[in-house]
């Protein structure tokens, strides 16, 4: 019989969060079938009863393949990788050049992602929750420890090649610029000073093309509802 | 050139690669490091890991850091049993779902026990604050029921049947606390259930040995000189205090 086949492979995503962007933009990059499935966080939606059958550690993102139920957008992103007919560069398949993307992917959920989250929650999230101003001292420490990982990035990463893991980009690029993207949503770029990290970033960005702009249209909305009332 | 690996067993990480590498009788040579007298900051090792954690390994001329990593790429090259980090596409993803969530869900707080329990006392000279401990314990024992409820389950092992890297690395990570005097199988039927299917595999002699240093902790850290550990009192003040 003719006719497509279903979309199997679903994902329920904020844009808002940093790793939900990331899947999205690979799923686009890579033009891989899929149906988004909204959350909004901010609307309490990862807490309904359902979403709770769904997952119940009530976070984003999940995704479903058939029945399939996965969590985790690291462990997401290698399943797509490796499931799907995508460019080799994102996930080699090569024993070292693999293993460099996955020492990056692991010291990303201690360094870059909380890093980087935690300006984002000092700076918007925990004011707009409590209705109280940011407490200078701890975005102070928050952005210390920020900088910190940010020279890691330019100084080990960054130090003799043009993406975090070699030559091209791999999911480690990926990640990370969702992470670093964050706290723009504030109105800060924390990036303008780091020349080397600006370039990284535009490579980045090109190499991603049209799927970068549109994960991000929902942060660069907050972003300009941040600067409007400063 | 032998393969190398940079291990010190006070290290959950390092226990995970030690006991996988001895375990599918990879032959290595130890080379000790000791991360409390802050070796990883020297010359040499910044020489083999840029990111001076450990463990990190040197096999010829390609050097390795994150134990998730090293392990894999370890499965890959000497070729392990499946069941380790299987090739079946959504057995692989369960291992990788426990290995991604374990860094902030589990290792963080075991980590932290450890040294609000012994480590802190001993450099800072004084006991933790009961609000900062009594925190964290809630912390470690909110992960410890997410990992009996939602990754073991009814299961034997994570990722179903047979033991794979996420058990190994959930048992190191689970041991820690244990090291500093904390019974966190008590009360536990089905953690309890799961450590002993993970000992069995393991085999008891190669889990003994591994976590021989930990569970001498406590009188270890009574022995040791505080003032060579000075260095950790800005990373103490920032992250725990």
């Amino acid at each position: 019989m003719a006719g497509r086949k279903a979309v199997e492979l679903e994902v329920y995503l904020d844009l808002l969060s940093q790793p939900c962007r990331a899947i999205h933009i690979f799923l686009n990059c890579n033009k891989i079938p899929h149906k988004v499935k909204t959350v909004a966080i901010r609307k309490g939606e990862n807490r309904t009863p359902e979403y709770t059958k769904l997952n119940p550690m009530q976070k984003v993102p999940v995704m479903v393949d058939n029945d399939f139920v996965l969590t985790e957008s690291d462990a997401i992103l290698k399943y797509l990788a490796t499931k799907y007919d995508v460019p080799g560069n994102w996930y080699p398949r090569h024993p070292e050049r693999r293993a460099r993307v996955d020492e990056y992917t692991a010291w990303h959920h201690t360094n870059t992602r909380p890093h980087a989250a935690k300006v984002f929650l000092m700076e918007v999230l925990l004011p707009h929750m409590t209705g109280q101003p940011a407490d200078p001292l701890k975005v102070e420490r928050a952005l210390a420890d920020l900088s910190d990982t940010l020279e890691k990035l330019e100084n080990m990463f960054l130090k003799r090649q043009p993406f975090l893991c070699g030559d091209d980009i791999s999911l480690a690029d990926l990640l990370a610029i969702c992470e670093l993207m964050q706290p723009l949503g504030g109105g800060r770029d924390i990036l303008k000073d780091r020349p080397k990290l600006l370039s990284w970033k535009s490579r980045v960005q090109s190499a991603l093309g049209d799927s970068f702009g549109k994960a991000h249209t929902v942060l660069y909305s907050l972003r300009d509802r941040s600067k409007a009332k400063l | 050139m032998a393969l190398e690996m940079y291990l010190d067993l006070f290290s959950q990480p390092c226990r995970s690669v030690y006991i996988f590498a001895k375990k599918n009788n990879i032959s290595f040579d130890f080379m000790k490091v000791s991360l409390l007298e802050g070796e990883q900051y020297g010359e040499e090792f910044g020489k083999i890991n840029m990111i001076r954690k450990a463990p990190a390994i040197r096999d010829g001329d390609f050097c390795l850091a994150e134990s998730i990593a090293i392990m894999k790429y370890l499965a890959e090259k000497y070729q392990t049993s499946d069941h380790w980090y299987p090739a079946d596409l959504q057995k692989r993803a369960r291992v990788n779902e426990y290995l991604s969530w374990q860094h902030m869900g589990i290792r963080m707080h075991g980590s932290k026990m450890f040294w609000l329990r012994l480590l802190i006392p001993k450099i800072m000279g004084v006991e933790v604050p009961k609000d900062k401990m009594d925190g964290a314990l809630e912390d470690l024992e909110g992960s410890l029921k997410l990992i009996e409820e939602k990754f073991i389950g009814d299961k034997p092992f994570i990722a179903g049947e047979q033991i794979s890297l996420a058990d190994l690395v959930a048992i190191v990570e689970i041991m820690q606390p244990v090291g500093s005097g904390l019974d966190v199988f008590e009360g536990r039927l089905k953690l309890s259930a799961w450590r002993d299917r993970v000992q069995a595999e393991i085999g008891k002699e190669l889990f003994d040995e591994a976590h021989q240093g930990i569970l001498a902790s406590q009188e270890m850290v009574k022995n040791m000189d505080s003032s060579k550990m000075q260095i950790f009192k800005p990373k103490i003040l920032r992250l725990f205090l």
